[in-house]
């Protein structure tokens, strides 16, 4: 109970919006089966470029309209969301402990440990990002599974940077040399003392980075090295709608580029958020 | 009485690198043949000013950092060179408490884990031997027992001060290093501090290495008292003697510059002209001879070597 209200508490000044649309997607992606109202992988040849429902020719029957092979657009969105939802937290999961793993043992080793990791994140940070992940994709093929190993590698060196950073600071602190005095080992410290102090900025950094992650995603996907494309992620679509742009057919590229916006938009507005309510705690201890 | 800590002629000596490729290479001696021993159940108090050394001497004895030269004897065995059983011995059997009670406490932690950390790392025990001593200790520094499981943050200064020392006697240490413990805290609450730390070593017979600038506290606090001047000892000696008679110039401005016991007392004032010359670059000879009152010219070419006077050490050409 008194869990429960402090809970409430914490989320009283949250921003509306990007839980509801968070929310939205995520509903959409864990009850895809039984919200889609048609298959998304199959579609009619003889029902192919129907508009959304409100225009001449549109019918109730495919709200969002059909795609060049006759699917259904609204039933590829909520398919499509989720993928966006299992790659990007899957992958924003991964980078994030990575990073932050080797963020601590960086800074807190120092000496050779450091220098490795650290010359590696400045490689890493020199390549674009986008770039760099084209090349690995083509490396390992495309697959769900490469893209959040493709993104997770692509992406830890921003929480590496940024709790390393975090770590020189907390290990001059003077409860740091008091653990060490209490004979505490190297790592016991990094588990006890350091990484609880670093978490709160990994959290922030990791909403800010779920909208890079799945930008990244649908790039990819776009650009066909992504998720392969009978399963409908959101960057699939566009690329396969980009044709029908010129002819009239916005709704293939309006549709899962609204969603991919809206996805982005919620997610930076919600690390903003978590950013302001955990700073002050930082900068209280 | 037996020694419990014996340092013998130790030197800490950090490399510094300046100029253009860092080719500039300058030795800081931050301690600098320093001898001293602590008895049991006795406190030994260390004053001078800032960049003096005498945190540098505290992280020496409390392992943070190796001697360059010199030998740390705890009971008697060298502290270099000592086998994991000693050192671990060595660990459980010296505490410390430090200056800022904001930082000395992990933030995300209970009060009852951050003062249980040092036994539960060092012996084996069920979780309720580990509460009743968590316990035990509150109630040795005056707080409530409920205090286990709240956070620092809920703690003032001087609250956090007792925790701190709570947990650094949860051990039964035989030495604590106690570095400037009360200089960040409020003056009302110093006296209070003090009081509890006089108290814990009447009942405990645990030794002190007391490190301050205030010299009221010290010379409230130690039965001998070392003054150090960058990195190097000018004077040491019984502490009631040393505050009164000062003999080293040096310890003469020091003393003048404290507030009298009584607001009546009119006493000589040394007024020290200049600043604390770099560590990197101490004056030749005598390092405190271009600000001290009675100067001599032998002092600049010849340093002083620390020799005994009547029961004290004194490092001065004065006394020769």
């Amino acid at each position: 109970m008194r869990a429960l209200r402090s809970v409430r508490a914490w989320l009283r000044d949250a921003p509306a919006i990007p839980f509801l649309i968070l929310g939205l997607i995520a509903f959409a992606a864990v009850f895809a089966d039984f919200l889609a109202p048609h298959d998304p992988q199959f579609g009619k040849l003889s029902e192919r470029f129907l508009p959304p429902f409100w225009i001449e020719r549109g019918s109730t029957a495919h709200i969002f309209g059909t795609d060049h092979l006759g699917r259904d657009v609204l039933s590829r969105l909520i398919f499509g969301a989720r993928v966006s939802m299992v790659v990007g937290f899957t992958a924003v999961i991964v980078s994030g402990v990575v990073g932050t793993t080797l963020g601590i043992v960086s800074g807190y080793l120092g000496s050779w440990a450091d220098q490795i990791i650290m010359r590696v994140t400045d490689a890493w940070l020199a390549l674009p990002a986008l770039t760099f992940a084209i090349f690995l994709a083509a490396i390992v093929g495309p697959s769900e599974m490469n893209i959040v190993i493709i993104l997770a590698a692509v992406y830890w060196t921003r929480y590496a940077r940024i709790v390393r950073g975090e770590v020189l600071s907390l290990k001059e602190r003077e409860f740091v040399r008091l653990a060490i005095v209490a004979g505490c080992s190297k790592w016991t410290i990094m588990r006890r003392h350091i990484l609880p102090n670093v978490i709160n900025s990994s959290i922030v950094l990791a909403t800010l980075m779920l909208g890079i992650v799945i930008v990244t995603e649908a790039s990819l996907s776009f650009l066909g090295v992504g998720v392969p494309p009978p399963k409908p992620a959101w960057g699939v679509m566009l690329a396969d709608g980009k044709q029908g742009l010129m002819v009239g057919h916005w709704w293939l590229t309006v549709m899962p580029g609204t969603c991919i916006m809206l996805m982005v938009l919620a997610a930076n507005l919600l690390g903003d958020w978590l950013r302001v309510k955990l700073d002050p705690q930082l900068r209280q201890l | 009485m037996s020694v419990v800590l014996e340092v013998d002629r130790v030197s800490k000596h950090f490399q510094a690198r300046s100029g253009f490729f860092g080719g500039d290479r300058r030795v800081v001696r931050a301690v600098d043949n320093v001898s001293f021993s602590i008895e049991e159940g006795t406190s030994l108090g260390v004053v001078g000013e800032s960049g003096c050394g005498k945190s540098t001497t505290a992280k020496l004895v409390l392992g943070l950092e190796d001697p360059s030269a010199g030998a740390i004897r705890f009971e008697g065995k060298d502290l270099v060179g000592m086998d994991a059983a000693g050192r671990r011995h060595y660990r459980k059997s010296v505490q410390a408490v430090f200056q800022d009670p904001y930082a000395s406490l992990s933030p995300r932690m209970r009060i009852g884990a951050i003062i249980a950390e040092p036994l539960i790392t060092n012996e084996k025990h069920s979780a309720d031997t580990v509460r009743a001593r968590v316990l035990e200790m509150l109630d040795l520094v005056g707080l409530p027992a409920r205090s286990a499981d709240l956070f620092p943050h809920e703690f003032s200064g001087g609250q956090r001060q007792r925790i701190a020392i709570a947990r650094a006697l949860a051990l039964s240490p035989r030495l604590i290093v106690l570095d400037e413990p009360v200089s960040a805290l409020d003056v009302s609450i110093r006296a209070q501090i003090l009081n509890l730390l006089r108290d814990v070593q009447d009942r405990l017979g645990v030794s002190y290495l007391f490190i301050a600038h205030d010299l009221a506290a010290v010379a409230h606090m130690s039965q001998t008292i070392i003054v150090m001047y960058l990195g190097k000892i000018v004077e040491s000696g019984e502490a009631r003697a040393l505050a009164r008679t000062p003999m080293h110039p040096y310890t003469a401005a020091l003393f003048s510059a404290s507030l009298p016991d009584h607001p009546d007392d009119r006493r000589e004032e040394i007024i020290l002209s200049g600043e604390v010359p770099s560590p990197m670059n101490p004056p030749t000879g005598c390092h405190f001879h271009p600000r001290c009152p009675r100067a001599m010219a032998r002092c600049a070419q010849e340093a002083p070597t620390l020799r005994e006077i009547d029961g004290r050490r004194v490092a001065c050409h004065l006394f020769d």
